[in-house]
């Protein structure tokens, strides 16, 4: 049977899990219909044109994972940002690990989203912000037809959360293959500040398909911070559909560091509604073997005197594939725009290839907006310059594709994260940077 | 005169007419309207050409049959009727002169019209010309004295007849008959256009001409260019167009080859002033082109454009660099007024080992139109140490206007080098104000500016050709320009 098939005839089993008088069931009927009309991307549509899904398609994926065992943390302690104190919010095959996890419900709430879907006191936040920016795409829709777990945070007004919040979906693989479709929620009002890590990890060499839809919405002066980690097994692939809606003065930053992955799809999608907002999105990517990273990035400039910054660096090995599509569209309201856009790629091997598309649709006159778009190699006369001084070549090399990919770790403000992403660079890169960032 | 803002000069902009909006009344043979293999026949019956071309058409029709029309590009229009077109329109004045004294003398009153006198061109320019009003081509100047170097210059139909070899030897080669639903539609009705041929080693020592008229309502026009650069040769190759105000839409649906063999270099350079229809978006030409040239071993093919006509545009002239070591170069300035739509490119396909591409586009945008760059980059595997610079810049005046980049870029080899950098602004209150400051008036200011923002295009044009495409953009941005 068709993934597509299986999916549909399962949502009714699925209805039986879940209770059907909620409001929110509606909201997944009318998903489960969209994706049915829609059914899975093609190469066809302008947006997947370089990245083709029918590998992973062909997996006969199982839509509800058994039960499973607990796991160890001690077995799954390198996967946190374990050095620093931090809530947690963790699931083991789609399912709530609460030994692992720390949440809270003082002053702020960092719990679950069937919880917030269930309770009462919850249901004012979920009428008014579930579901509602998210697109109506094949895969958008199939994760809200199917969503009834994953993190929910709703940090309420004047509040600067001490502790970052991370979140970590784990796949065991105790079923042969298995689909994930967690969704978030995140909730950031006046004034707030909150740090958020999300890691999807699969623990298993079969094959593991996860569709995550995440909303964030940063209200006036809220400051969002998020970081994505993404070095997963050859087994996974990941499609992460992110919304970030943005009101007036609010600062949102989205870096996504990717590694590893069978096949992973990042969609980023920022709207600003309301005036002065700045929007980040920076991203480094590292892979090798047949490995294919996908970025679409969106940024909808609406109001005037908004920001926004995109700066991707990529470097490919092996028979990887790179692909990068980031939109801008200035609405002819959103006067005195500033965006920029930098996509920057090396190309290690002859048999990867980078497929990028910087785009900008740009309806008003007074504005600022530019792109940069590079493929290149690492600089000869730099290279000279380290091997004159006695650096071998393998880590001259390593040293120099650490430079070209450190602007984007400037911004990031956890310098435990940091710190663990020079180490993966470092790894990635096959060398022993041999100091400490 | 008063402070002159750009309140007024979009103002200015909005009111302009079409200054080349004349409609010349000469005898001319047009076929009924409509679209089928009887019509296709007859065209190739009247042009008297050999079998193969009749079969060669007929197989695009078959192919084109088949075909949708494209739907991708960034432009929204009133698709045409194709079978409400008349595909043959021949000014009646035949058999072809041999001088120029022979020529009608309305239709000579035309090219004065238009500033193109052939008198004065041949007198002071020294430029060889083929004017091809409504897809015939009328006259061919110079064509002594570039046959004394050997060098081919006539109408593809004469060259059909009376160099076959040639002609069916390259035809095609770069724009196959099924390339696309324009290229498709063109391979099967074309009624004229260009042939030109410089043999081993020549440099064509004048620049040569086509200059483009439709003229007859309800026509369309569908001319075939074909250059052929043999080996070590080296050519100059400029190309107008005009057409009268008319309310409908008009049809220009043209295919240029180009083909530069071993050592070769072709330098391409077109002016494109179609009607662009009134300030209410009403008629002006759809101008669908597929242009594409393909470069062997150390060649170089350089298109230049200024486009500032045409309801809608759909262009994308490509290189394929096919030999080691050959370069490819796209300058375009695409300007968009009222309710024009322009989506208009390159592609750069690097298949040799060192091939160079450049591409520098420049886009100005006023009224409500919109302005697209779509470009694609391929490197492929075997393509060592290519190397590619592409630069869009957008000029948007008014926010009603649109300007949008869609470039693609594909690399398949690790030691390539590609560069695409893209900026959009309005001019800038601190430029004016500059200007200003040292006795320059606002009017002045923007001139300068727009210039200075079109300059690095406007410079790879040929002397004689800068002087047009400066009256062009004097047209389509009046006020702001000279």
């Amino acid at each position: 049977m068709e993934l597509k098939e299986k999916l549909v005839s399962s949502f009714m089993a699925f209805e039986d899990t879940v209770d059907v008088d909620l409001p929110v069931h509606d909201i997944r009927l009318d998903a489960i219909k969209a994706f049915e009309a829609e059914g899975f991307p093609n190469k066809k549509q302008e947006a997947w044109k370089y990245t083709s899904l029918n590998s992973i398609l062909k997996n006969d994926f199982s839509v509800f994972p058994k039960e499973t065992g607990a796991l160890d943390y001690k077995d799954v302690k390198q996967y946190f940002i374990h050095d620093i104190d931090s809530y947690k919010i963790i699931f083991v095959d789609g399912k709530y690990s609460s030994h692992l996890s720390a949440t809270t419900h003082d002053g702020i709430d960092v719990c679950l989203m069937s919880a917030a879907l269930n309770k009462p006191k919850y249901k004012l936040v979920i009428d008014n912000y579930f579901n509602k920016i998210a697109t109506k795409d094949g895969f958008s829709s199939l994760n809200t037809a199917f969503s009834a777990e994953g993190a929910y945070i709703h940090i309420p007004k004047n509040k600067v959360v001490e502790k970052p919040i991370q979140i970590i979906h784990f796949s065991t693989g105790n079923e042969a293959a298995i689909m994930l479709q967690p969704r978030n929620l995140i909730v950031v009002d006046e004034n707030s500040h909150v740090q958020i890590i999300e890691r999807h990890q699969s623990l298993t060499d079969n094959p593991t398909l996860t569709n995550s839809v995440t909303e964030i919405f940063a209200n006036k002066r809220a400051i969002v911070d998020y970081y994505k980690i993404q070095n997963n097994r050859q087994s996974a692939s990941l499609i992460d559909s992110t919304f970030v809606n943005q009101k007036q003065e609010s600062l949102a930053k989205v870096h996504t560091f990717s590694f590893g992955g069978k096949l992973t799809r990042n969609n980023l999608n920022f709207y600003q509604n309301g005036e002065r907002i700045d929007s980040t999105m920076k991203g480094i990517t590292i892979i090798g073997d047949k490995q294919h990273v996908d970025h679409n990035t969106l940024v909808h400039h609406i109001e005037p005197n908004c920001e926004s910054h995109q700066d991707y660096k990529g470097i490919f090995d092996a028979n990887s594939t790179g692909v990068f599509n980031g939109k801008v569209v200035v609405e002819k309201e959103a006067q005195k725009t500033n965006a920029f856009q930098a996509n920057n790629n090396i190309l290690i091997s002859d048999k990867a290839t980078i497929n990028t598309k910087p785009q900008l649709e740009i309806f008003a006159d007074d504005v600022k907006c530019s792109h940069g778009c590079t493929i290149g190699q690492l600089d000869e006369s730099a290279m000279f310059y380290l091997r004159s001084r006695g650096i071998p070549e393998k880590e001259a090399r390593g040293l120099l594709m650490y430079a070209f990919s450190n602007n984007v770790l400037d911004s990031v403000k956890i310098p435990e994260i940091k710190n663990r992403i020079t180490k993966l660079i470092a790894q990635k890169l096959g060398v022993n940077i041999g100091f400490d960032l | 005169m008063s402070k002159y803002t750009e309140d007024d000069l979009r103002e200015e902009l909005k009111t302009k007419e079409y200054e080349y909006g004349f409609y010349t009344d000469i005898d001319s043979e047009t076929f009924p309207v409509g679209l089928n293999e009887d019509i296709v026949k007859a065209i190739s019956k009247k042009k008297e050409e050999p079998e193969w071309m009749t079969e060669w058409r007929l197989e695009a029709f078959k192919v084109w049959k088949e075909m949708t029309e494209p739907e991708w590009a960034n432009v929204h229009y009133e698709k045409p009727d194709f079978q409400a077109i008349s595909y043959y329109s021949a000014p009646n004045s035949k058999p072809k002169y041999d001088s120029i004294d022979e020529v009608d003398p309305e239709l000579l009153a035309t090219f004065e019209k238009l500033g193109i006198s052939l008198d004065e061109q041949k007198k002071l320019a020294g430029v060889a010309m083929d004017v091809v009003v409504d897809s015939v081509s009328v006259a061919t100047t110079f064509k002594k004295t570039l046959a004394e170097k050997g060098i081919i210059f006539m109408s593809i139909s004469e060259a059909i007849k009376e160099y076959p070899e040639l002609v069916k030897k390259y035809i095609g080669t770069v724009v196959p008959q099924k390339d696309n639903f324009y290229a498709a539609l063109n391979s099967a009705v074309f009624s004229d256009g260009s042939f030109c041929y410089i043999p081993k080693g020549v440099r064509c020592p004048m620049e040569l001409s086509t200059y483009f008229r439709i003229n007859q309502a309800g026509t369309g026009q569908f001319e075939r260019t074909l250059v052929i650069a043999d080996q070590g040769s080296y050519v100059s190759y400029l190309e107008g167009c005009t057409a009268p105000s008319r309310d409908e839409n008009q049809l220009h649906a043209a295919v240029v080859e180009l083909i530069a063999l071993d050592d070769a270099e072709i330098k391409y350079s077109t002016v494109q002033n179609w009607y662009p229809g009134n300030a209410e978006g009403k008629g002006g030409v759809y101008n669908f082109v597929t242009k594409r040239g393909l470069c062997e071993k150390n060649a170089k093919i350089s298109w230049t454009q200024v486009e500032t006509g045409s309801a809608v545009t759909w262009k994308y002239p490509s290189c394929v660099l096919k030999g080691d070591n050959s370069i490819g170069e796209f300058y375009s300035i695409a300007v968009t007024n009222n309710y024009q739509q322009a989506d208009t490119g390159t592609k750069m396909i690097h298949l040799g080992k060192n091939t160079k591409s450049t591409i520098i586009s420049k886009g100005i945008s006023a009224g409500k139109s919109q302005n697209s760059y779509r470009g694609l980059v391929k490197i492929n595997s075997g393509a060592d140490n290519a190397r590619n610079f592409s630069q869009c810049d957008s000029l948007l005046m008014g926010n009603e206007c649109g300007a949008h980049t869609f470039p693609y870029i594909e690399a398949k080899n690790k030691s390539a080098q590609i560069e695409h950098e893209a900026t959009t602004s309005k001019i800038g209150e601190d430029q004016i104000f500059y200007c200003n400051q040292r006795g320059i008036d606002t009017e002045k200011a923007i001139a300068l500016i727009v210039n200075g923002f079109s300059k690095e295009v406007l410079n790879k044009l040929p002397m004689e050709f800068a002087v047009e495409a400066q009256k062009l953009l004097e047209i389509s941005l009046e006020g702001s320009v000279g």
